[in-house]
């Protein structure tokens, strides 16, 4: 059995391999391609037509309440995980305790789905 | 049951027990993982040609590699390379840049856990499953990112788009996972895999199967989830912008993208590597799990052909209001019952 320095490692060596082939295919393309940057070519595409306006423009995020709803739920994802490994050990107890942090969180989701924020506004 | 399992988990990688030097094992795992990661995507693309030509009754690429345009992919590579990369004036060169990167490396590190038998996997984490579902969702900040230095409004609206999926459809996926892991006991991809010997999880866990399913094809935003980048209205989303290499990076990433995700399906749900009761014995692992992965990935491409896209606010809403508090149920029964029947 390799050591937890050994396998992580190895996920730090995939990610520095990923990297570098990213950065030689990118110099690799930089060596081939040609470059003949004119004003037109470098314009931003809008259709064809001149840009109106700012790319950077600001625009209404419409979902922003779902993000918080995610952070919950994903936090809870968190705790379930190392639970769902052990619970079983734990017996019926686990599952009550487990039973109850959820049915919170479910409330949670029912009280902002009762009060419409759940809605593409 | 447990000790079985923590014996199956400890079962030795192939390449551990071939080689002693551990750079020597270091750099074979990484070859493959890349080799891995940078093929099995180019096969499901090329898939992806032939089955949605004949779907249309179209021969699709024919050409490339004279046998019915097999090396159609490389050669678009080939093209990709050569072809000119604009960053428009308006943009942000360095962010632009590292964003294909950003989208493309972590489905590359993903193929690190995936077993293809007890012992040809590259590594076998104890924490598998989670690691697979946390690295999966930092590909979605490199579409982000390129939709946002783009600075074009197209890419902007289609990033945020994306950004919104993921947030809906990354947790009914998580919490399918989870009553999975519930049955088996164990986050590893390999023990998961042999915790399924008797019968696969899709029998016992059917409504989380679909689930993850569709969680998949909306993180993936393949059709019929392809919001983010739906050609009739908003060009091609965040990637409106993007020419040659940075272009072929995103693209590779949605392959990698399907290919990864038909291969976690297939470890959580269909056995992995196990093959089916009575006639598993007559074909060896690794071909059993390219065969699912296959048949996930074909299932994938099939809907495109089928299916219309959803409207954003009918896809957040249908994750919201039906798959997570489905999925929170799901897990309070699976728990249930698993202590219940014990």
């Amino acid at each position: 059995m390799e050591t937890y320095y050994e396998s992580y490692g190895i996920v730090t060596a995939v990610l520095i391999a990923g990297v570098g082939l990213v950065a030689v295919a990118f110099t690799l393309a930089r060596i081939v391609a040609p470059r003949r940057q004119l004003p037109e070519k470098l314009t931003t595409y809008e259709c064809g037509i001149d840009p109106v306006g700012e790319g950077w423009s600001q625009s209404q995020i419409r979902y922003y309440i779902y993000a918080f709803l995610f952070v919950i739920f994903d936090v809870e994802s968190v705790f379930l995980f190392p639970w769902a490994t052990i619970f079983e050990r734990l017996g019926f107890q686990a599952v009550v305790e487990m039973g109850i942090f959820v049915f919170i969180l479910a409330l949670g989701l029912l009280y902002s789905y009762r009060k419409k924020v759940l809605q593409w506004a | 049951m447990i000790a079985a399992l923590l014996a199956a988990s400890e079962t030795g990688n192939f390449i551990n027990d071939l080689f002693d030097s551990f750079w020597l094992v270091l750099a074979l795992k990484v070859a493959m993982v890349l080799g891995l990661a940078l093929t099995a995507p180019l096969a499901v693309g090329y898939m992806e040609h032939k089955v949605l030509a004949h779907m249309q009754h179209r021969l699709g690429p024919m050409y490339a590699g004279r046998f019915h345009g097999w090396a159609q992919l490389i050669a678009d590579g080939v093209k990709f390379i050569q072809k000119e990369d604009v960053i428009p004036k308006a943009a942000d060169p360095w962010v632009f840049t590292l964003a294909p990167a950003v989208a493309l490396v972590p489905y590359i590190a993903l193929f690190l856990v995936i077993p293809f038998d007890n012992t040809i996997f590259a590594e076998n984490l104890d924490v598998g499953i989670f690691y697979t579902l946390a690295i999966t969702a930092i590909s979605v900040i490199g579409v982000l990112m390129a939709g946002w230095a783009s600075a074009n409004k197209f890419s902007l609206i289609g990033a945020l788009r994306a950004a919104a999926q993921l947030i809906a459809y990354e947790l009914p996926m998580i919490l399918a996972a989870v009553a999975v892991v519930m049955q088996a006991g164990t986050l590893s991809m390999v023990g998961i895999t042999e915790a399924q010997h008797p019968h696969w999880y899709v029998l016992t866990q059917p409504v989380a199967f679909g689930v993850f399913l569709i969680a998949s094809l909306a993180e993936l935003t393949r059709p019929p989830f392809d919001m983010p980048v739906a050609d009739s209205e908003i060009i091609f989303g965040a990637y409106t912008e993007y020419t040659g290499l940075k272009f072929a990076f995103f693209l590779l990433s949605e392959y990698a993208g399907i290919v990864a995700f038909s291969a976690i399906a297939a470890v959580l749900f269909l056995g992995g590597y196990l093959g089916p009761p009575f006639i598993g014995g007559l074909l060896p692992g690794p071909i059993w799990m390219s065969a699912k992965v296959g048949a996930l990935a074909f299932f994938i491409v099939w809907l495109r052909a089928t299916y219309p896209r959803l409207r954003e606010d009918q896809l957040q809403r249908f994750s919201w209001v039906v798959l997570i508090p489905l999925m929170l149920l799901n897990i309070m029964v699976t728990a249930t019952l698993k202590v219940l029947v014990k």
